[in-house]
């Protein structure tokens, strides 16, 4: 059976054009799209693997990741997939890459101007957890009146006291548009802040893409006396020795031991080459 | 003095059903005004086209703003109303768990306008939390429980608090003690009544109790029918009634 070129038609794939252009044209701003059955089930990127598929060309390298690692069941399904749909060259070196679709991470290497991140994203609208009003949240956008995403920086900080939200920590797109940086853990949010990569979202489900265009500002929200902090760890990488990259804590037997690694595999397998040689 | 909002001729209609009809008024900085009425005389109504919640039909409801302008509220648009909603007005519901936000702490409630006005010191808004609680006799200690947690009559207390703590020009409060036991009642009222007078705030209340608008109320009108009756000082409303519904009501109340 044969597909037409990275399977989606031809005029779908310019749908999702017109409406990333607007994406990029409005850092931050959640433009609807007409969201297509995807071959994989609502919360596997059906957002991302459309995004990816309308932006593929013959010449592209492709990496996936998810969690950060290349060899998961969700990456290789997705690369495999592009791979047989589109024919394009994919590699899990993230240097190597023009397109990279990730889920939760972003690469420890640091990006360039000629690749583009796409992340695959399940709940868009960052005050959804404090407004299921989906009219009234648009309005609130519409008026940059985001004082209520401190209500629940400030529960964090009464709860807990530090502001604990870790993962799909709210940022600030160009002084604008609150956004959702995807379920990427608060480590990586200082990556987004003028990266020199296009950053592009998609939501299948909830039928919505935004984007962060290139050198652009990206403020995590906080308190002036709880400022945005990052993760740290008191380990290092068991595999590669690295101090500086984001770490999985990893169950290794029954008794309960654990080590730490990097979480960006080809990050970590590639300082371990490097050490080698 | 000028007023600090000016009624003139204010009618809601819903379809062919009158909701008010034909209201004039004038409320001063630092006054507070009773609107009592049997229950379906269109006192909520009138409520909350004032407090621009829903447009006016006919007739004009106009604010004089912080820095002196005149806004018509009917032609209002969304982001002003808001902007006025959230930096110079409060509005208190008759149940406070619509007024407030049920699934997050007390202080988060009491805080939760500040930020919205731009604060962003979280010692600065524990302590003003705190203060808040306080002043409305709540423990200080329970700043980080939850609402659900709380009576009825502490609820009512805290959704006060919320909505005092940005200093409000403007109060519109809809029946704020119905449906609370009569010691709580008179808690909250003497509560009102203090803070009313130690912040000079402007307030429209609505009540279909008389008692409230003799505690509180310099000034009431009485509705019947979508129609403003009578209206005047609450003294010389009730002890000298003039319209046959307003003696009804006066003669209505239960004496001991």
């Amino acid at each position: 059976m044969t597909y037409n070129f990275a399977f989606l038609d031809e005029d779908t794939k310019r749908m999702l054009r017109r409406a990333l252009l607007k994406a990029v044209a409005i850092p931050g701003y959640q433009v609807p799209f007409g969201s297509r059955e995807m071959p994989l089930p609502y919360g596997w990127g059906t957002g991302g693997i459309q995004v990816t598929a309308a932006l593929l060309g013959p010449d592209d390298v492709l990496k996936v990741i998810d969690q950060g690692a290349d060899d998961t069941t969700n990456a290789v399904n997705i690369r495999r997939f592009f791979h047989r749909v589109a024919g394009v060259a994919t590699t899990e070196h993230t240097a190597e890459a023009t397109l990279i679709q990730t889920r939760h991470r972003i690469p420890e290497t640091s990006l360039r101007e000629d690749q583009i991140l796409v992340f695959q994203v399940p709940e868009p609208e960052p005050l959804r957890t404090l407004e299921p009003r989906e009219a009234e949240t648009r309005t609130l956008h519409a008026l940059a009146d985001y004082g209520l995403m401190h209500v629940k920086l400030y529960e964090d900080i009464a709860q807990y006291g530090h502001i604990a939200t870790s993962y799909d920590y709210p940022v600030l797109v160009d002084g604008r548009f609150l956004t959702s940086p995807s379920p990427i853990p608060k480590f990586d949010n200082p990556k987004l802040d003028r990266s020199p990569a296009l950053m592009l979202f998609g939501a299948g489900r909830e039928k919505r893409l935004y984007a962060i265009p290139p050198y652009t500002r990206v403020e995590s929200l906080a308190f002036d006396d709880h400022p945005f902090e990052i993760q740290r760890w008191e380990h290092r990488c068991e595999l590669c020795g690295s101090g500086e990259s984001y770490l999985d804590e990893v169950v290794v037997d029954d008794r309960g031991t654990r080590m730490f690694v990097c979480s960006d595999t080809d990050f970590c397998s590639g300082r371990r080459t490097e050490a080698q040689a | 003095m000028s007023a600090l909002l000016q009624v003139r001729g204010l009618g809601r209609h819903y379809g062919q059903r009158i909701g008010c009809e034909d209201v004039s008024f004038d409320l001063h900085p630092g006054e507070l005004l009773c609107i009592v009425g049997e229950s379906g005389s269109g006192k909520s109504t009138l409520l909350n086209t004032v407090a621009a919640q829903q447009a006016p039909s006919a007739g004009s409801a106009c604010y004089r703003q912080r820095s002196g302008g005149w806004l018509e509220l009917g032609a209002l648009g969304e982001a002003d109303r808001r902007r006025l909603a959230r930096e110079e007005w409060g509005f208190v519901t008759q149940n406070p768990r619509d007024g407030l936000r049920l699934n997050v702490s007390a202080g988060a409630n009491v805080a939760e306008r500040l930020m919205a006005l731009g604060m962003r010191n979280y010692a600065q808004l524990r302590d003003i939390a705190r203060g808040w609680l306080e002043r409305v006799e709540i423990d200080p200690a329970r700043i980080d429980d939850a609402p659900t947690s709380f009576s009825g009559g502490m609820q009512q207390r805290l959704q006060i608090a919320r909505t005092l703590v940005t200093q409000p020009r403007l109060v519109f409060m809809d029946e704020p003690t119905a449906g609370l036991d009569v010691s709580v009642q008179a808690r909250i009222l003497d509560l009102l009544r203090r803070l009313v007078n130690e912040l000079g705030l402007a307030a429209v209340m609505v009540t279909h109790d008389l008692a409230v608008a003799r505690l509180l109320a310099a000034r009431t009108l009485v509705m019947q029918g979508g129609r403003v009756v009578e209206t005047g000082l609450t003294d010389q409303i009730l002890d000298d009634p003039q319209h046959p519904y307003t003696q009804l009501l006066v003669s209505s109340v239960l004496t001991t």
